[in-house]
């Protein structure tokens, strides 16, 4: 077990606690720039998407995991991100130039989504950001001389000081990585000042917050408005992925994707954003390998116990039927989530958290060090 | 004009005066307490100092200015600070995190400044850190510092929302039931602080409080309430003499 002994304000301020730290995040930034020429295409291609929506998650992560305003609107937020450089692209304006000018857009628009917010809570202001995604979804099939309405915007390859980042180059990739890393840290800094921690108070206690000094209206916008930014910077890069962009690529799926993946991830922490990630980039292909594989191997199983091959194809055809049925990407979704709230709350990161604690005091390890309290002491309370 | 005076205070929801015409004023270093029978309106009068309540009529000056119209997240600043009868916390934060919102009113530094962690941001928090750590000393809070509120027992965070409130460098702090919810001990070590924090840190301390004990150790002058009106003020000796209040206790 590992005892700091701390001798100095500056060990509670930095990122980096101590050297242990130091090692393991090294190695990961090591890992991280050796992958282009270690992994296959795919796997890169992947990659880039896990550190997309890792983008978005530390945004929403901000947003809902520190301030406590949730927020079903943020597909809407990266969609602007997207047709912002689509159109800045098509009219000749450089990417030096509209990457920072889409993030300021957002987080504009972002900070007029807040001002409801102030209003809202919980239940009421998750109404709201979804009623603002199908608002801002609306616009970008009908504003045709901009968006190209429904037939979709082709998007090309990013260009650097006129030098092309085709979508699978290495460059592209470390240029992600790079915004992803710039966002953790942002993100890591605003957490260890005071406006970071204004953001958990008022998820905390608004009332307190308030009596301690904290003016309640301008941290919730403030809050709406780096997350949005942060995610609009997230749709450039998106937009740049994808080379082609239309409005139902931004559905109310896609902003719960960005929700499951600070629950999934532990809505407590910017590890959770990334945890989060993986998991739901990793998730799809493996659906999508089940739906082809599943029925395939129930029918050879019913097959060697005995069952007439006609009725196993028979079993294997049902199978696919339900495997390829509307929506059932969004029920299975909705499942892990249900799942994940009932039995691991803290999320990926939370049972990560309990791995290394199991190890580090290792026959010492109580599990009720996690078990969750209820607080009855909730009553008088004035928002 | 006196260090802090509220000036015939009401506050009415719907049919029910919470507070009807109140007025009392509190001079510079004294331990001033309100009591009363439950829903007598300490807590309101509380909420109308701390700005959470518009009062219906009335006027609330500190230090010479009215403060009957300042947002709630400016009181701070003036040097109001105060804690809560059911505690409010940050629960999912360390306590150390907890004093530091403590220090939020005298923030300097930008938001951007802060995204980028500047040297400027840093010395701040530097000078933060090393105002909660008198604090975190003045009363006892060392073994605490990097735990998270919502694990520690009742009595501890009762000390930290103190804590918290001194972090502000008030000039008045407002005590809302300090002893609710503590044992004999606890209350006796309340005690101390309390006066410490008087005599030591020269703050001035206007309380809410039911533990007649307390109330009597500690207090300069008390204000006797029920039904949002002034029974009896003065020492706690003469407000407990009084018949108006002993019938409010009591019944007649």
């Amino acid at each position: 077990m590992r005892f700091i002994f701390k001798t100095d304000y500056d060990q509670d301020i930095r990122i980096l606690k101590h050297s242990g730290y130091w090692w393991s995040y090294g190695v990961l930034l090591a890992v991280l720039v050796a992958a282009p020429s270690l992994l296959g295409s795919y796997l890169q291609s992947q990659l880039v998407f896990v550190f997309i929506y890792a983008i978005v998650g530390v945004a929403l992560m901000i947003l809902t995991g520190f301030t406590g305003q949730a927020s079903l609107g943020h597909a809407a937020f990266l969609a602007i991100g997207a047709y912002t450089a689509g159109f800045m692209q098509s009219i000749g304006v450089p990417f030096i130039v509209y990457f920072p000018l889409a993030a300021v857009l957002t987080g504009v628009v972002g900070a007029l989504v807040g001002f409801p917010a102030l209003r809202l809570h919980g239940i009421y202001l998750v109404i709201a950001t979804i009623a603002f995604a199908f608002i801002v979804e609306e616009v970008l099939a009908r504003w045709e001389s901009v968006t190209h309405g429904n037939e979709g915007m082709r998007v090309r390859a990013l260009n650097l000081f006129g030098q092309p980042l085709p979508r699978d180059s290495d460059a592209f990739y470390f240029l992600c990585l790079l915004v992803l890393v710039g966002s953790v840290l942002l993100a890591l800094n605003l957490l260890r000042s005071p406006t970071g921690r204004a953001f958990v108070a008022i998820r905390d206690s608004e009332t307190a917050g308030k009596s301690m000094g904290i003016d309640l209206a301008a941290y919730k916008v403030k809050s709406f408005a780096i997350s949005a930014a942060i995610t609009g910077m997230a749709g450039v890069l998106f937009a740049h992925k994808m080379t082609f962009i239309s409005p139902e690529m931004f559905t109310l799926l896609l902003s719960i994707e960005f929700i499951m993946v600070i629950i999934i991830g532990g809505a407590f922490g910017v590890h959770g954003a990334i945890f989060g990630a993986i998991f739901i980039v990793m998730v799809d292909p493996f659906l999508t390998a089940l739906k082809d594989d599943v029925p395939v191997l129930v029918a050879s199983i019913a097959d060697s116990l005995g069952m007439a091959p006609e009725a196993a194809a028979q079993l294997r055809d049902k199978l696919a039927k339900i495997g390829s049925a509307a929506g059932l990407k969004g029920a299975i979704y909705g499942l892990i989530i249900m799942m994940f709230i009932l039995f691991e709350p803290y999320g990926l990161y939370g049972r990560w958290l309990k791995v290394k604690l199991f190890f580090q005091l290792f026959p010492l390890y109580k599990r009720a060090t996690f078990k969750r309290q209820k607080t009855y002491v909730k009553s008088e309370r004035n928002r | 004009m006196s260090f802090f005076t509220v000036d015939s205070i009401s506050l009415q929801f719907g049919g029910l005066k919470a507070v009807d015409n109140v007025s009392f004023s509190v001079t510079k270093g004294e331990i001033f307490t309100i009591i009363g029978p439950n829903g007598a309106g300490k807590t309101s009068i509380f909420n109308l100092i701390s700005r959470l309540y518009d009062p219906t009529s009335g006027k609330l000056f500190f230090e010479g200015t009215d403060i009957t119209e300042v947002p709630p997240h400016r009181i701070a600043k003036l040097g109001i600070a105060r804690t809560f009868q059911n505690i409010e916390l940050f629960e999912n934060a360390s306590m150390l995190a907890n004093l530091l919102v403590g220090r939020h009113c005298h923030a300097t530094t930008q938001m951007w400044q802060e995204m980028l962690f500047l040297p400027s941001v840093r010395r701040a928090e530097r000078d933060h850190r090393r105002k909660v750590e008198e604090v975190i000393e003045f009363l006892d809070l060392q073994a605490y510092r990097d735990k998270l509120i919502a694990g520690l027992p009742y009595g501890v965070r009762k000390v930290i929302e103190v804590a918290r409130a001194l972090c502000s460098e008030p000039k008045l702090i407002l005590l809302d039931e300090p002893s609710s919810g503590l044992n004999v001990e606890e209350t006796d070590d309340m005690s101390f602080w309390i006066r410490d924090i008087r005599s030591e840190l020269g703050i001035t301390v206007l309380m809410v409080e039911h533990d007649m004990t307390l109330v009597n150790r500690v207090s300069d002058r008390v204000l006797a309430l029920n039904y949002g009106k002034v029974l009896a003020s003065g020492t706690p000796a003469e407000v407990q003499a009084h018949p108006d209040v002993i019938a409010a206790y009591l019944g007649t």
